[in-house]
Order: structure tokens, then sequence, then C-alpha cells
């Protein structure tokens, strides 16, 4: 035995050393090492393995090549995600419009039902005005867009375009010090930001997985898809050329996911310079074979795992929801109702973000869940003195424009929507996973105050340049 | 001579909860994830495994036992990793094991049908230990996809032998045998191609070498140390660091035992 003579100090100055080295060189040696044993391998085989006929493993690569190239990669990707919106949004007008007269007729008919049984006058707003038009609300809304979304998500997932995504990705997130997985959990976010949440177990790293918590919610999951889709057509979509409203609006949220994924980066990068300092970690991703779908198994696992879930829930909450709305809405302190005391009190806030009180308190009434914001939103307005009969989104427009809507006030609702605190379901499972109240508090608190700060300035900007 | 002996049954039996015979050879299984790992691991062992857990990780770990020419081998099975650069906790494991737990053959399945990303790992084992056989598994699918591999020209770029086998029909079983009691019991010993790196990075290794070569003890390859302290992998300079600490704490029992 010999050799071991040093102590332990040699071994950290020669850490020292190395240290100065690799930051020297820009910390790239890790990859360049790897990128070496590659080089060595790829030599190797090249003496001693033959191959013939490769037959389909080639045009795999050369789809790979383009999919994941440097000049590629990206315009793919937003041309693949606007398409998706695009397809969602002209698809979804028609049966959206569907829903709703049929939804409306039949309230009608309910109506008709309670008077002949002489039900009194608050049962049947409790029960119909309330309860039954949240509820008609939330499935004619949702319902269409997200048939048409989820398979279409469901339908790249299959074709095994989501690991080139996550392969495109690493890149911006080791630039912002955190995991390239993360780019898996943010499409599991699409879905659903609990869901996304959960899937951040597959991050091995204490400190990447906690930035995946707590910047998954900027991802728009699909509890305000209905609620953007909704506000960019009707008003970015109607500010547009006839014809061209659908394109329009699917760039418009294409562009606010890019919003959402950008912010997802600046937190990233952040939390990894503050309290959650430290070097990202690498994968290795295997980019799995492109398959053919199983038609059948989409439509499946989209429809029934997704689709109806999401509306299971969004019915659950919605229900009382809307009941209580009506309750609140039809109290009366004094000469107004207690939507209009609380409304009136957060009205000084909400317009300094360029909302007013009762967006802002539909989105607080909409902390259980992010599908019943817009219904809640209405009842409000209805519920505060204009009875309309909305059949369609351009008298969901005239609803809002009534209600002193303006496009600023739709692009901040598009942007709080996008950035605010994450729904009781997915605080709780940020509770389960990282096992800690001060990590969860912070997953409610940098979306909130990211959410004030940003439509705070862009009001106070727009007014102050006079554009609204 | 016995005194390493007796240094190398403590690591193994308080770093990794492995406790070998005496005389038994211990043999270090790696591959990547879907290699048939665990097809070769059960045809070599049978029905003589045991499984738990690596101490104080949540990675599963199977030791299985066979005998060949009269000599007892304990076949310990590593996590499936695609790299033993210490990325993850399995990473991690194998890699600690491999590189101090010092088993006297380590054997890489590798995947015949994609030998280029498989290498990788044999490579980067390669580096740590000359003791080392590679197993080119799953050739019968490699047939059938109109692959041929030159196993002896493959041995020769590697400068360790290799064996070709389709462990689901036992083929090549025998040989992985005979090889494995030839370079445990040091009959056949490897000489392990010295990776081509690009000159940067060989510039910073030489830089690095001297003092590395004062500080660790031979069996470890000190221009490995150097690739790993590169590359500022934390996670190794906590495992050397402790095992550093382990040697310098037993090389003081010896000296005290002498006195």
């Amino acid at each position: 035995m010999s050799g071991i003579v040093k102590p332990m100090t040699t071994l950290a100055d020669v850490c020292a050393e190395a240290d100065i080295i690799r930051l020297n060189s820009n910390n790239t040696l890790g990859d360049k090492i790897v990128a070496d044993i590659y080089a060595n391998a790829e030599q190797i085989v090249g003496k001693s393995v033959t191959q013939k006929a490769q037959g389909k493993s080639t045009w795999d690569a050369r789809l790979d090549d383009v999919l994941t190239s440097r000049l590629f990669g990206y315009p793919i990707m937003l041309a693949l995600l606007s398409a998706v919106f695009w397809i969602t949004i002209e698809g979804a007008n028609v049966p959206s419009g569907m829903l709703a007269d049929a939804f409306f007729v039949f309230q009608d008919q309910l109506t008709e039902w309670f008077q002949l049984a002489g039900a009194p006058d608050w049962l049947h707003g409790v029960l119909v005005l309330g309860l039954y038009r949240g509820l008609a609300w939330v499935i004619s809304v949702m319902l269409p867009p997200m048939a048409i979304f989820f398979p279409l998500f469901t339908l790249l997932e299959d074709l095994g375009y989501l690991p080139r995504v996550a392969f495109n990705m690493d890149n911006m997130f080791k630039k912002s010090k955190a995991c390239g997985k993360q780019a898996l959990t943010m499409c599991m976010g699409f879905g659903c930001n609990a869901a996304g949440v959960v899937a951040c177990r597959i991050i091995d790293s204490p400190r990447e997985r906690l930035i995946a918590i707590l910047t998954n919610n900027f991802v728009p999951c699909n509890g305000r898809f209905p609620t953007l889709i909704a506000i960019a057509t009707i008003f970015i979509g109607g500010a547009a050329a006839t014809g061209l409203s659908s394109l329009t609006v699917s760039l418009a949220m294409t562009a606010t996911v890019l919003l959402g994924i950008a912010v997802t980066f600046a937190v990233s990068w952040s939390l990894s310079h503050t309290i959650l300092k430290g070097e990202p970690s690498s994968l290795v991703l295997e980019l799995p074979p492109y398959r053919l779908p199983q038609i059948g198994a989409v439509i499946y696992r989209s429809l029934i795992d997704r689709t109806l879930f999401v509306l299971k829930r969004a019915i659950i909450m919605a229900a009382p929801a809307g009941a209580i709305t009506w309750i609140l809405g039809n109290v009366y302190i004094g000469d107004m109702s207690i939507i209009g005391h609380l409304a009136s009190w957060l009205q000084p806030l909400g317009y300094a973000i360029g909302l007013d009180g009762f967006i802002l308190l539909a989105f607080i009434l909409g902390l259980p869940a992010n599908e019943i914001v817009v219904p809640i939103l209405l009842m409000c307005y209805l519920s505060s003195g204009y009875m309309l009969e909305f059949e369609s989104l351009e008298e969901l427009r005239s609803i809002l424009v009534a209600n002193g809507w303006t496009w600023l006030t739709a692009v901040n609702t598009m942007l709080f929507c996008l950035l605010h605190w994450p729904c009781t379901t997915t605080l709780l499972t940020a509770y389960k996973e990282s096992g800690s109240g001060k990590w969860t508090f912070l997953s409610f608190l940098i979306p909130t105050v990211i959410a004030f700060a940003v439509c705070f300035a862009v009001a106070q900007t727009a007014r102050g340049l006079g554009l609204a | 001579m016995s005194m390493q002996v007796e240094n190398r049954s403590r690591v193994l039996r308080e770093h990794f909860g492995i406790a070998p015979d005496p005389g038994q050879y211990v043999i270090a299984l790696a591959g990547n994830p879907n290699v048939g790992k665990s097809t070769v691991f059960n045809a070599l062992t049978g029905l003589r495994q045991h499984t738990g857990n690596w101490p104080g990780k949540t990675v599963d770990n199977a030791q299985g036992t066979f005998t060949y020419r009269k000599k007892p081998f304990l076949l310990v099975d590593l996590p499936g990793t695609y790299s033993i650069l210490a990325h993850t906790v399995e990473e991690q494991v194998a890699r600690d094991f491999i590189c101090f737990g010092q088993p006297d053959a380590t054997l890489v399945v590798l995947d015949a049908t994609c030998l280029e990303r498989n290498l990788n790992l044999a490579l980067q084992t390669m580096e740590i230990t000359p003791n080392i056989v590679v197993c080119v598994n799953l050739m019968d699918e490699a047939r059938k996809k109109n692959i041929r591999i030159d196993i002896p020209a493959l041995e020769k770029e590697l400068g360790v032998p290799v064996v070709a086998a389709a462990a689901r029909n036992g083929e090549g079983l025998e040989t992985l045998r005979e090889t494995l009691y030839q370079v445990s019991s040091g009959a056949r010993v490897g000489r392990p191609r010295q990776l081509v790196y690009s000159p940067e990075v060989e510039a910073a290794v030489q830089q690095l070498l001297p003092n590395i070569q004062r500080l660790v003890d031979h069996k470890l390859s000190p221009r490995w140390i150097a690739l790993r302290l590169l590359d500022g992998d934390t996670a190794f300079i906590n495992s050397i660091s402790r095992h550093l600490d382990l040697q310098l704490a037993l090389e003081g029992l010896q000296e005290v035992a002498a006195i």
C-alpha cells in the first residue's frame, strides 16, 4: 500500500485547480468529454460493424434531423402549436353555438316548468339562473375546444413528437440552469398543472424538481384555455378582418403560450441564481421511433381520460359556485348585493391592473378551479342588473362591452389568466410533492406577484400612452 | 496482499452491503437499459439470487452466484444506465461500485443492434478499470436486421475481451463464463484502448495529472479522475473523498497493527 500520502487538503487543492480550468473554458469541457467519447465510439463502430439495407430507420433519422435541427426546430414547433390552435378555434365555433342554443332552449323549458309547479322566485333563481346557467356555460364554452384540442395534442404525443420538443428545448433549460425534462412536465401542464406537478417526479435533482414545480403554473392548463380562447376570439378575432379572424386568434394564443414559456425560463433562471442555486444536470433522452398513432386509443385517452375528467371537475366545481354566486348577487345589504360590495371594494386594485373589481373577484372565487372564472364573471355581471340571453360569443361580447370592457381589459384578463395563482388542486399537489409549506406558498406567491406586476405595467403603460 | 484483500472486503461490506465469501470472484454487471442485462444475469446465475437495495439508496440491487471450473463467482447486477458520469442516483451507484468496489471483473452488456450508442458505457468503464469483459448481446436481433459485427475487429479496437451472445437462446454463454474466469483470475489481462480526446481536454488533463498522481492510490486511474474533475462532477468528488477517508483510516489501523 503506497501512494496515499497527502491528506484531504490536497484533494481540495486539486479540485480548486480543476475548477479554474473548467471555468476558464466556459464550463464546456464536460460536453466536450462526452462528445469525444462518442467520437471514439463512432470510429470503433466504423471499423467493426457493417450494416446492409437499413430500410425504415433512415427516414426516421432524416425526419429527426429536420424536426430537431437548429434552423427548423423552433419554427416547426411554433407552426404546429399555431395549427393546433387554429383547428381548435375554427372547429369549436359551430358546435359551441349549437350546444349553447340547445341549453338555452332547455332553460326556457325549465323556467316554464318551475312556473307551472308554482316554485318561488328564489328557488328558480338559485337552481335555473344560477346553477343551471353556470353549468350550461361551462359545457358549451369548454367542451368543444377540449374535445378538439386534446385529441390533437394526444396525436402529437402518440406520433412521438413530444420527446423531440424536449430535445429542442433542452438547451434553453440548460441556459436557465434547469433540467431539460422540465419540457416534458410543461407538456403535461398543458393538460393539467396538477398532473404537471406530479410529473416533476421524473426530475432527479431536488433543486431542479422544485424549479419545475414552482414554474409549472405558467403553462396554461385546459381549465384556462377556454377562457383564453373565448376572450381572444371575442376581442382579438373580432378586431381582425373577416376571414382572417381564426388565424389571428390562433396566433394570439400561440403568443400567449410563448409568453408563458418565456416567463417559465425567466423564473427558472432567477430561481437558479437566487434561492435554488446550482449547476444543471444533464439528461439522456432516447428519441423513440415515430409510430402511427392508434386512432381509437387517441380518442379514448383524450376524450375519456382528459376531456370528461376536466369537464366533470368543472361541473362539480361550477354547480355550487354558480348557486353561491347567484345568492351573493341577489342578497342585498343596504342598496347593493354582496357581490356588488365585494367588487366595489376590489375595484381600485382591479382598475390599477387593467381589470375591474368583478374580474378580480371572479379570479379569486375561481381559486378552486380555473374553469369557472368566466361563468362566475358572467353571473356577477348578469346578477347585477343585466339580463341578456347569451346564445353566442357575439352576445357574450355585448355583455362584456356593456360592463365596460375594452381591448385593454381583454388583454389584461388574458395575461392575468395566464400568469395568476394556481388552482387549489395544483397547490395541494405542490404541497404533497415538495412536502413543505414554504415551497407551496412560494408556488402561490411567485405567479401572483408576476401577474399583478405584468398587468399593472401593461395597464399603466397603455393608459399613460393614451391608448386606452 | 492479504491486507489489500481485507481492505476490499471491508469497502464492499460497508459501502455496498456486499459480503463475498473468501476466494469468491466479484463481478460487476453493467449495461444500458433494455439490452438484456437481466437475461444475462439470470442465464449465468439461475435461481441462486438475492435481491435488496443499495445501502442508503432506493435503487434495487441483485446479487447472484455461480460456479465455473470449481471457482465461486458473485455477480452483482448494477442499475441499467446509459452512462456512468453520475448524473442520476443509478449512475452514481454503478460508477461508485466499479470505481471503489474493485470487482475482479466488470461485465458490460451491449445491444448489438445499436452498438454505437451502447459503446459509450463500455468506453467509460474501460477508463476506470482494465478488468473488463464486453458482451455484445442480442446478436440474433442484429442478424435479423442485417447488422454484421466483426467481433475480432471490435476486440482489437477496444483492447479487451469481447464475447458475442444471444442470452435468450443461451448462445455465447459458455464462452462468456470462460472469459470471465480468465479475466477474474488474471490469466487474461486486457489493454483497454486509450480514448482520444480533443486537444483542449487533453491539455487540461495533463495540467492536472501530476498533482492527482501524488494524491491517489494507483488503483484509481489518475487520468480518469482528472476528467471527472474537469467535468465538474461534485457527486464524484464527494464519493472520492469518502473513500479516501476510509482508506486513510484503514492505513492508520494497519500502522497501529504493525507497531
